[in-house]
């Protein structure tokens, strides 16, 4: 069983077993209250996952977690780190790996799997990246693993120029507001089951650190 | 029976990431196990100051390490733990963010008790670590790139007051501008005190904020730093504009005495005018030679007891987060819940973050 964690847009944790169905899942559209939900969050979806299905009577049953599915933004950096952290830390203390997954390829998943039979064609994930900035990936079905083709991004675009952007990639764009944590264990799961690596281990944030180095004192005046 | 509540001493894991170090600390009630700090200090060189930006990027990339770290220094497994701990605040939310949320995740992930406290007791709790009988009450002075604070302590866990802190710059942020303005590097602290070595700290009488009569009467723990820093640097540009040459010693020397002055001077005014004979100096700035030199020589005329914790524990770390928690443990304070965050004011009133309603819990005790 696989615990997902992503805190790119607002607080999602889900138990999932390994084929993706889900045992358990929690989530907040808040796009702030990172640290102060993802501890009852994390306690909600072990405690249900335990109970199992509704109505099912047996008494709760640990579960037991082999991985931990780590949404790697693109996201707000602040609130994404909080998620990052929390997933590496709870998988220390299980003992388990951290499988890191892009947060835009669980909302790819998510619309890929939305109509199995569909034929989706090229659409474009499409998440607030603040600033007047969108952060986008471009995706073109899902390959022999189960896993969404991404073939452009994590990528910024401004906010008025996006449009532009994806005409000319021809993807069309779906606008995203929630990461579903399943999503990610899925990912990982499939990535995993796949003998894919992981080939991130650092958060996509996109930007370097809004800092410029001080140019020599400043005057004060006499 | 008496010896029961120290053969079940609690074994605390402490995480703190207020500033720029990430401090895993472990500590067996008032023994120090591990003390762990991945700094990342010489990241925020070139910037002259902490980034907070560059300061929460490395601390999600030093936490995991660090906590292995910790544990093997410690020879103890997170299995063996009775709590965690974390600071809630004060300090830079986005760097903070990054421990509550390691802390509640391993809280979780190891079903056990989380303590989520305060940062500036914190540095009070340090202390305790020394392995020396700790008395109360004290005045605490702590002094860092984050803080200038002055406390009075009654009681570790319960009753800790805020007596003045700074209305501006810290005194470890004062110190990082004045060596820029000096030409030197970042950080501020120890070349400061380089240079000063061969000055002359009478050459210049630099004012020393919040300390006129003026401001006594609302403000006579408080602490300002922006004068001065405005001061040095008029000084310094009077004299190049006149074409005179600077003394760079003279001016670090002279900046360096105002500080150390207004410092000593007030923690000492707090003790007398408390009745309180024990001074306790915390913060990374302690580590200033000048500052330690005039606060011991002075309070020995006050007949004032001057308490310094070594560096390692001075500075901000994780093992002073884990005594903390011990010590509310050991008061058998119930856990914090998990519905806490980031604080980047917390009042140091506030010892302990969140703490539940349940019936003490009977972490390591009997
Ligand atoms: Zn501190």
């Amino acid at each position: 069983m696989i615990l997902g964690i992503d805190t790119s847009l607002g607080t999602a944790v889900a138990v999932t077993d390994a084929d993706g169905a889900v045992l358990a899942e929690a989530a907040s559209a808040d796009p702030l209250g990172h640290a102060e939900l993802i501890g009852s969050l994390l306690q909600t979806v072990l405690t249900d996952a335990a109970h199992g299905p509704v109505g099912q009577t047996a008494a709760p049953q640990p579960v037991a977690l082999t991985a931990v599915a780590a949404g790697m933004g693109p996201g707000p950096f602040t609130g994404l780190r909080v998620g990052i952290a929390a997933a590496r830390t709870f998988a220390l203390g299980r003992g388990i790996p951290v499988l890191p997954v892009a947060s835009h390829d669980a909302a790819a998943l998510a619309v890929l799997l939305a109509d199995p039979f569909a034929d989706v064609p090229r659409f474009a994930v499409v998440t607030d990246a603040r600033r007047r900035e969108f952060a986008y990936s471009v995706y073109d079905g899902v390959d022999d693993d189960g896993l969404p083709i991404r073939s452009v991004g994590p990528a910024l675009a401004k906010r008025d120029e996006l449009d532009d952007v994806l005409a000319e990639l021809g993807a069309a764009r779906r606008d995203v507001t929630a990461i579903p944590a399943a999503m990610v264990a899925l990912v990982a799961a499939r990535a995993q089951a796949a003998g894919r690596t992981a080939e991130l281990d650092e958060p996509l944030y996109l930007r370097a650190p809004d800092v410029t180095p001080p140019a020599g004192p400043k005057k004060v005046g006499s | 029976m008496a010896s029961a509540s120290v053969a079940h001493e609690p074994l605390v894991l402490g995480i703190e990431t207020s500033c720029d170090e990430t401090g895993i600390g472990i500590v067996r009630g008032r023994t120090l196990l591990s003390n762990t700090i991945a700094s990342s200090m010489d990241e925020h060189a070139r910037y002259g100051g902490v980034v907070p930006e560059v300061a929460a990027r490395a601390h999600l990339e030093a936490l995991q390490p660090a906590i292995t770290a910790a544990l093997a220094e410690a020879d103890v497994s997170l299995d063996d733990l009775d709590a965690v701990a974390v600071t809630s605040g004060p300090g830079l939310a986005g760097a903070l963010m990054v421990g509550v949320g390691a802390a509640k995740a391993l809280a979780v992930s190891l079903d056990k008790p989380l303590y989520a406290v305060n940062h500036l007791v914190g540095h009070i709790a340090a202390d305790i670590l020394t392995g020396d009988e700790v008395e109360y009450p004290t005045v605490a002075l702590l002094v860092s790139g984050g803080h200038t604070s002055l406390l009075l302590v009654r009681d570790l866990v319960s009753d800790v007051e805020l007596l003045g802190e700074t209305m501006d710059d810290a005194a470890g942020e004062a110190f990082d501008k004045i060596a820029r303005i000096l030409g030197l590097p970042y950080p501020g602290g120890p070349e400061i005190d380089k240079a000063a070595a061969t000055g002359d700290p009478t050459a210049i009488r630099f004012p020393r904020g919040m300390s006129r009569a003026s401001d006594m009467a609302e403000h006579r723990y408080d602490f300002s730093f922006s004068g001065l820093k405005t001061a040095v640097a008029r000084w310094v540009e009077q004299r190049e504009a006149a074409g005179e040459p600077v003394s760079v010693p003279d001016v670090a020397a002279s900046f360096r005495e105002a500080v150390v002055d207004v410092l000593v001077t007030k923690a000492l005014d707090a003790c007398a005018r408390h009745d309180v004979p024990r001074l306790l100096l915390g913060g990374g700035v302690i580590a200033n030679r000048r500052l330690r030199e005039v606060a011991l020589e002075r309070a020995a005329a006050a007949g004032v007891a001057v308490r310094i914790p070594p560096l390692s524990l001075c500075t901000d770390n994780g093992a002073m987060i884990a005594a903390l928690a011990a010590e509310l443990i050991r008061g058998g304070r119930p856990a914090s819940t998990l519905a806490f965050g980031a604080d980047s004011t917390l009042p140091v009133t506030e010892i302990q973050v969140a703490p539940s309603s349940d019936a003490p819990q009977a972490v390591g005790l009997p």
